[in-house]
């Protein structure tokens, strides 16, 4: 009997280190649904026991019946049928119907409609121990935002048709999205909504890519507007699958092959427009696709967390040159430097998850429950405009720094267990191939930069900074806090020399500004991690002298964060100066340095 | 129409996670040092109960006879979906052996409605898989033991299929009955975030008087009483409280319970300690596997 979340120090630490009180509040918006569902929460603490027990129900789950299926997943796959409808593997199956009968298929959505009303910080540490177990099925559990998107625009009888099915575990969804010509582009999404002369309306056209394609509810972005170029033509309509819904084609992938990507033909098909036309690819699709990245950052995590163990455990167990390969200072190396990625990237996806949370929260409170009092009015207003921005920068960078945090430590995984990684009969070969995906659906590693590249340079990155500097820190971490100011300063100087040089230079060095804006990030949240107020003990590396010995996490976290802090300052310093550089050679000697297309 | 069906459960401890450490010198365990946990097949047990309602409708009671902290498994058993939970606790009751146990079980059984009465097929702490059919007899119901599938069900008839080891076997019974089930039935279903969410609130009346000691030491006994008596009925009113019965409750003979109605006599414990590091070297052909083979046969470890 194994559990992925009381397993997992850091979650638990988490759990307790972040404070869920104001997300419960917020979210049970003061408690108030007691009176009308019998399982609604009373009080903060009331609320957030729910909330770990959830993640212990599903923690258990993950270990003992969803992880040992997941070879066999990989191995099947999905199969196309001659009638068109996909089979599952049987793992995966098997484990949807245990999600549906735990009623945890509506984490976030609220109780009227059977959901959970979970906040998405603990949406996110779901996300991760599910992952953790099978990568490819989160692909389906993940896709909840499907239902929160309903929730958020659609019409009531939309939302009573759908919504409760979709809580229970009877639907999975899918957003249908891309095209072949429409990937990371999304404003040329080409394919056909039209209506009848009755006012009735269908969908003509072909989109490809489409996870869980197969699934019972289709959330499609179309072309309404056919005079209409770009994103303002587009709105968003909600179909199910039927005689006129094709799927064409399962693609044959690298890596997820739980997952069915589908190629689908929509043949006239009827459908449902979800809120207003023309606002299907902003702000609906937008929102989507912002939790989505929130989801693919946690997924990130999880299959980080599965390859981290599994070369963990071989490092231990290894022997070569007389001593377990741990001993070897390259790979000891490799092992720290996986785990304090991992760590770094659980530290920054719950804090987005957190401040997402709250600024879904504070314009509910603006739209629904505004205050009386006209300051205080402008206060919550002004609140829910900073957390927005913040939440704008943050998510990219999450999605961004995990999913390439994930490929880098599935690589090393692989590389610690060597000959023996590269071989199927561990799991790190397939934690690297589910990893690939990561960087590049929900926008790309290079498309997330763009957008988290705007916030940093736009004040947004300085004044969260700031934020984090002014928070109560212990005095054991004041000089790792004279390092993270100064590197801020590196930073800010770096942005003003490149806002001096005009967006394209931005763009060029998005990546090492969002870097550097990262790396300061995670430095005063791991110094936060220090100076916890958790009691916790955590035990360290065996060995027989050291056999059940433990220390405080808090203690741990301090080592941590001096390790990550330090190592990085020569980091920001080599990066800023190569920022204030100029060089821009790649826009000026790219035909000569490339040279041309390589004849076939 | 619906069955009622009651399914009897016990907490054990983790017999799994026994180690050199949780061993007494005497030879018994350590049972404070072990998780206390569902028994695995009575989790079958009341997978099939709420099967046979999900198909057929009626009602899913649990049972569990132990000391007060067993309503762990009571309200487990309301996570997954049992509608309602009883606590057979009783100091008198303790030491119970399998025939004192299948007294007071039949005691508390025939006063519930009981179309299919539901166990284990045996707790992985005592193995002796008698307290289901000696419950048969006390109620003098039909017993179909090692029941590894339910085949039908329609009007008062089952039909279930038996695993004998070497074969199987296909039974049919008017009800009631009682059915010891297997882990090969099925598998649990898990627990309900939702109601999770809700019957975790749900207590009996000795925690609530425990809880009440507990925030207020001082409180005398006629102010415990009465404290206890409006928080029980609070949580009455919304579904929370926990039944608790004890032998009184039950009328039940005392001479059959307890230590007095268990004739079992434990012979010897023998405290076999194994040596880790032993190990043996097989050659990884086929004579060497026909002798691994055979060798594990004469030990009795393989049939």
């Amino acid at each position: 009997m194994g559990n992925f979340y009381t397993d997992n120090d850091d979650i638990r630490f988490l759990f307790r280190h972040i404070d869920l009180g104001p997300l419960a509040e917020a979210f049970e918006e003061g408690f108030r649904f007691t009176r009308e569902f019998d399982y609604a929460p009373a009080n903060e603490a009331e609320a957030i026991r729910n909330y770990e027990m959830v993640l212990e129900s599903l923690g258990e789950l993950c270990a003992d019946f969803i992880a040992p299926r997941a070879e066999g997943v990989d191995r099947a796959g999905n199969r196309l049928n001659e009638d068109g409808t996909v089979t599952r593997p049987q793992g995966i199956a098997e484990a949807l119907e245990k999600l549906g009968q735990a009623e945890i298929m509506g984490f976030t959505l609220p109780h009227r409609f059977g959901g959970l009303n979970f906040p998405n910080l603990v949406y996110s540490m779901a996300n991760e121990i599910l992952s953790r177990a099978d990568a490819s099925l989160m692909n389906i559990f993940g896709l909840q935002g499907i239902a929160d998107t309903i929730n958020a625009f659609a019409s009531e009888e939309i939302k009573q048709k759908y919504l409760p099915a979709f809580a229970n575990g009877k639907v999975t969804g899918a957003m249908v999205l891309t095209e072949p010509d429409a990937g990371s582009d999304l404003q040329a999404v080409k394919l056909r909504a039209y209506q009848d002369g009755e006012g009735r309306w269908f969908l003509h056209g072909v989109k490809r890519f489409i996870t869980n394609g197969c699934g019972d509810v289709l959330l499609v972005l179309a072309r309404s507007e056919p005079d209409r170029s770009g994103g303002l033509g587009l709105s968003l309509l909600l179909c199910e699958p039927g005689p006129t819904v094709h799927i064409r084609r399962l693609e044959d992938k690298l890596g997820i092959h739980g997952s069915p990507t589908c190629e689908i033909f929509f043949d006239h098909t009827p459908c449902a427009l979800i809120g207003e036309r023309q606002r299907g690819l902003v702000p609906y699709v937008a929102t989507l696709m912002n939790g989505a990245r929130i989801g693919i950052a946690a997924q990130s995590l999880g299959i980080a967390e599965a390859a981290y163990r599994v070369a963990r455990d071989y490092a231990a167990s290894r022997r070569q040159f007389s001593v377990a390969i741990e001993k070897l200072p390259a790979v000891r190396d490799m092992l720290i430097d996986m785990k304090i990625a991992l760590e770094a990237g659980r530290a920054l996806l719950y804090d987005t998850s957190r401040v997402v949370d709250l600024a879904i929260a504070y314009n509910n409170e603006v739209e629904n429950r505004p205050p009386e009092d006209k300051d205080a009015q402008k206060k919550l207003k002004d609140k829910a405009r900073i957390y927005k921005r913040y939440a704008g920068m943050l998510t990219p960078m999450s999605k961004y720094y995990c999913s390439e945090m994930c490929n880098r430590v599935a690589y090393d995984a692989l590389q610690v267990l060597g000959g023996s990684g590269f071989m199927r009969d561990y799991a790190c070969e397939r934690h690297a191939r589910d990893a690939r995906i990561t960087t590049i659906y929900e926008g790309t590693s290079q498309l997330q930069v763009v957008a988290a590249v705007r916030g940093v340079c736009s004040g947004t990155a300085e004044k969260y900074l700031a934020e984090l500097a002014a928070l109560p820190y212990d005095p054991q971490v004041s000089d790792l806090r004279a390092r993270l100011a100064e590197g801020t300063q590196q930073l800010l100087a770096a942005i003003e020399f490149t806002k001096a040089q005009g967006n394209d230079y931005m763009d060029l060095y998005g990546r090492a500004l969002v870097d550097v804006a990262i790396d300061l990030i995670n430095g005063y949240l791991f110094c936060g991690q220090a100076s916890t107020m958790v009691e916790m003990n955590v035990p360290v590396a065996g060995g027989e002298a050291r056999n059940g010995q433990t220390i405080p996490m808090k203690q741990r976290k301090a080592a941590l964060a001096r390790r990550y802090i330090e190592k990085n300052a020569p980091k920001i310093q080599a990066l800023t100066d190569l920022i204030r550089q100029g060089d821009k050679s790649t826009f000026t000697e790219y035909e000569a340095l490339v040279g041309p297309v390589p004849e076939a | 129409m619906g069955y009622n069906c009651v399914v009897l459960a016990k907490q054990v401890p983790d017999t799994h996670r026994i180690t050199g450490q949780v061993m007494k010198d005497d030879g018994t365990v350590d049972r404070a040092a072990l998780p206390a946990i569902f028994n695995p097949e009575d989790l079958n047990a009341l997978e099939l109960a709420l099967q046979i309602k999900d198909r057929h409708g009626g009602r899913v009671t649990v049972i569990t006879m132990g000391p007060p902290g067993a309503v762990r498994i009571l309200r487990e058993a309301l996570y997954r979906g049992a509608d309602d939970a009883i606590l057979l606790t009783d100091p008198r009751g303790a030491a119970s052996d399998t025939l004192a146990t299948s007294y007071i079980l039949s005691r508390a059984v025939r006063k519930l409605d009981h179309d299919i009465v539901l166990c284990g097929r045996q707790a992985i702490d005592g193995d002796t898989a008698q307290v289901g059919p000696q419950l048969a007899e006390k109620l003098g119901v039909t017993q179909i033991t090692y029941v590894e599938a339910l085949e039908s069900l329609a009007g008062q008839t089952l039909t279930a299929r038996r695993n004998l080891g070497n074969g199987w076997q296909r039974v049919k019974a008017r009800l009631p009955v009682l059915l010891t089930v297997t882990g090969d039935a099925n598998t649990p279903r898990v627990a309900a975030a939702r109601k999770m969410m809700k019957y975790k609130n749900a207590h009996t009346r000795a925690e609530i008087e425990q809880q009440i000691k507990a925030t207020d030491p001082t409180a005398d006994d006629s102010m415990v009483r009465k404290l206890v008596q409006e928080q029980a009925g609070a949580l009455e009113r919304q579904g929370l409280l926990i039944r608790q019965w004890n032998l009184d409750d039950l009328q039940a003979d005392l001479a059959w319970c307890g230590r007095n109605g268990s004739p079992t006599k434990v012979h010897r414990v023998q405290s076999v300690v194994l040596a880790a590091k032993e190990s043996k070297d097989v050659a990884p052909t086929d004579d060497g596997i026909a002798g691994l083979v055979h060798e594990l046969i004469q030990d009795k470890i393989i049939a």
